[in-house]
């Protein structure tokens, strides 16, 4: 495996911009691996399917008849410039935003219309671009609301603490506690979450959003502002995540991260759907490459 | 109530004990007693717009105005209709509740602070009513000849029986409120007050939440205006305006807004510079409030109750070393 693993992340988006840097692109990660794993999934059901999905904001189309399916147990990648509409995919998929049109199917039900805390429910839980902690909450805290579909004590049981609530209080902090140590962060479980530096505040996210014991984990842009040891340590840790069963989508700049932990890619551009295939295939469609790296002349 | 709590409950289960037994004895601060019982039922509020605001980060405006409407129904129901004071509590409740859920549905569905501009004209809409429906509520002129607390042939003769039955509740509201934020509703409270769309993408029902905690706030409110009918047996609208409201928040913010115990502290707080300290200045009390919300949002955001907790813990662990 050729890794260019000198680069930033700061870098890595200037860089797929430039075309005299696209080694990086070629030699990035033998997909061998992520085939192997494709054709085991693709035997199973998608656990998400996007059909004629369209939104816009004003006369603003953001998104416009994307299509495409995830299927079970893989890393989907979606890759496309600044404003290509990743991240208005991924707020339709987690319910914060509602879709102008088309459908959203999470394991056999439509769920574009329903609220996003329903979504979380039904086992989709996600991670935000900016890093939306806590801040003033404890880092097990953090956790523990991710827990909180998992539990049932309403005001009246939590004010009277009744048995069955205190009983609830143990199971949620010994699993808030197993999710830290799961993404290394136990150490830190009672200190302040915003005092945390932004790498580990990243590592909270997930912990938090794994908490909800999601069937499909969205990650926005993980490894934005991260350094190269630190996107290092994430890629193994989508790794561990997909080794529990979960599938994982990943909006995500970083072209190394993306071609070597993704088994398949979306590309999107100006809010059309691009490009769909392996690593392999997205690395040589024309098409890709000349949006990220400039027309040949 | 958990372990870390129960410590400091006791101190204060027994503070709240002796402390009549001492004010009787000297003559000079005797009348205390009569401050605390409302400075308690001043408590109840604060503890409950607390929750709401500290906990859920919603603004209520009308806590004053839902405090009359539950003083006011007890107050109607006992003088018109000649209902025993505990049956007319539960409905003021009730009917409170009812209010604070209609307010809540459509303003706590947007995200900001519509629930502050909506409070505010309803706490204003309320007290044009109180003055106006002269015929049931005695107009501006007030409400008179309301019942002392009975039930059934229990009752309150004294204002020590008084003090002891108000603050019987106040520690009961302060037991069932600590035991609410050290729970998954109360993390799930503070989740949604600094960041909500991940609260709600984790699966916490935001909007439920906030408007259950809301329903709750305005009525421990609509109690405490009972209780406040049924000790002063007299109540007059403006005992329920938006200064008032402003003043329960004020003292929530003084003693602490993210604090069970601060919001009490600061209840009391105000009440005795309201009925006692501050007497002398008459209509000057209104800037004084002013000027101390300003240093408490300045310098204790956090309100003085942390300042305190860490000025005594630090002085523990000096004396340690």
């Amino acid at each position: 495996m050729n890794r260019c693993t000198t680069e930033s992340t700061e870098n890595a988006e200037k860089r797929i911009t430039k075309k005299e840097d696209n080694s990086c692109l070629h030699h990035a990660l033998s997909t061998e691996e992520g085939n192997r794993r494709l054709a085991e999934t693709s035997k199973n059901a998608f656990i998400l399917e996007i059909k004629d999905l369209g939104k816009s904001f004003g006369g603003v189309e953001a998104l416009h008849n994307i299509t495409f399916s995830v299927p079970s147990g893989i890393t989907q990648a979606i890759i496309g410039p600044n404003g290509a509409g990743k991240t208005t995919l991924l707020n339709c998929i987690s319910g914060v935003i509602k879709p102008t049109r088309g459908r959203i199917i999470f394991l056999g039900k439509y769920i574009e219309n329903l609220q996003p805390h329903k979504i979380a429910a039904l086992g989709i839980s996600r991670t935000f671009q900016n890093v939306a902690l806590f801040k003033r909450m404890s880092v097990i805290e953090n956790v523990t609301i991710g827990l909180h579909t998992k539990t049932r004590s309403g005001f009246t049981s939590c004010a009277l603490r009744l048995p069955p609530m205190i009983g609830e209080e143990r199971y949620i902090f010994e699993r808030a506690r197993e999710w830290l140590e799961f993404v290394g962060l136990a150490d830190e479980m009672n200190k302040e979450a915003g005092s945390l530096p932004l790498g580990k505040q990243k590592l909270l996210e997930v912990a938090r959003a794994l908490a909800t014991e999601p069937r499909l984990l969205l990650l926005d842009e993980p490894a934005g502002g991260l350094n190269t040891a630190e996107t290092e340590q994430f890629g193994d840790l989508i790794e561990k995540i997909k080794n529990l069963g979960i599938t994982v989508v990943l909006i995500e700049h970083d072209m190394n991260l993306v071609m070597e932990r993704s088994d398949q890619i979306a590309v999107l551009h100006y809010g059309k759907l691009l490009a769909t295939g392996t690593p392999q295939e997205i690395k040589k469609n024309p098409q890709v490459i000349e949006i990220y790296l400039g027309k040949e002349e | 109530m958990n372990r870390k709590n129960f410590p400091g409950f006791l101190v204060f289960i027994l503070l709240i004990a002796i402390f009549p037994l001492l004010a009787q004895r000297s003559s000079a601060i005797n009348h205390y007693i009569d401050v605390m019982v409302f400075g308690g039922i001043f408590g109840i509020v604060a503890i409950g717009l607390s929750l709401l605001m500290g906990y859920a980060g919603q603004i209520s405006l009308a806590h004053a105005a839902f405090m009359g409407i539950g003083a006011y129904s007890s107050g109607i129901l006992t003088t018109h209709f000649n209902l025993s004071p505990p049956i007319a509590i539960l409905l003021g409740i009730a009917v409170t509740s009812a209010i604070a859920f209609a307010i809540g549905v459509p303003s706590l569905r947007l995200k900001g602070h519509y629930l502050a501009m909506a409070t505010l004209g309803f706490g204003v809409i309320v007290h044009i009513v109180f003055n106006e429906e002269v015929k049931w509520t005695g107009g501006p002129s007030g409400l008179v000849g309301i019942p002392g607390f009975s039930f059934g042939s229990w009752a309150l003769k004294s204002t020590i029986h008084w003090y002891y039955f108000v603050w019987f509740w106040v520690t009961l509201f302060v037991a069932l409120a600590l035991n609410l934020v050290h729970s998954r509703i109360g993390r799930a409270l503070r989740a949604i007050h600094e960041e909500d769309r991940a609260a709600e993408a984790m699966g916490v029902p935001t909007a439920r939440y906030k408007l259950q905690i809301f329903v709750i706030s305005a009525a421990m409110a609509a109690f405490a205006g009972s209780l406040y009918a049924h000790y002063v047996e007299f109540i007059n609208p403006s005992s329920f305006d938006l200064v008032w409201s402003i003043k329960f928040i004020l003292m929530v913010m003084v003693g602490g807004i993210q604090s069970i115990w601060g919001s009490l502290l600061g209840s009391l707080f105000l009440t005795f510079l309201g009925n006692e300290w501050l007497q002398v200045f008459a209509e000057l009390e209104i800037l004084i409030y002013g000027i101390i919300l300003l240093v408490i949002s300045l310098f204790f955001p956090d309100g003085l109750f942390p300042v305190i907790v860490r000025f005594l813990t630090q002085r523990k662990l000096e004396k340690k070393a």
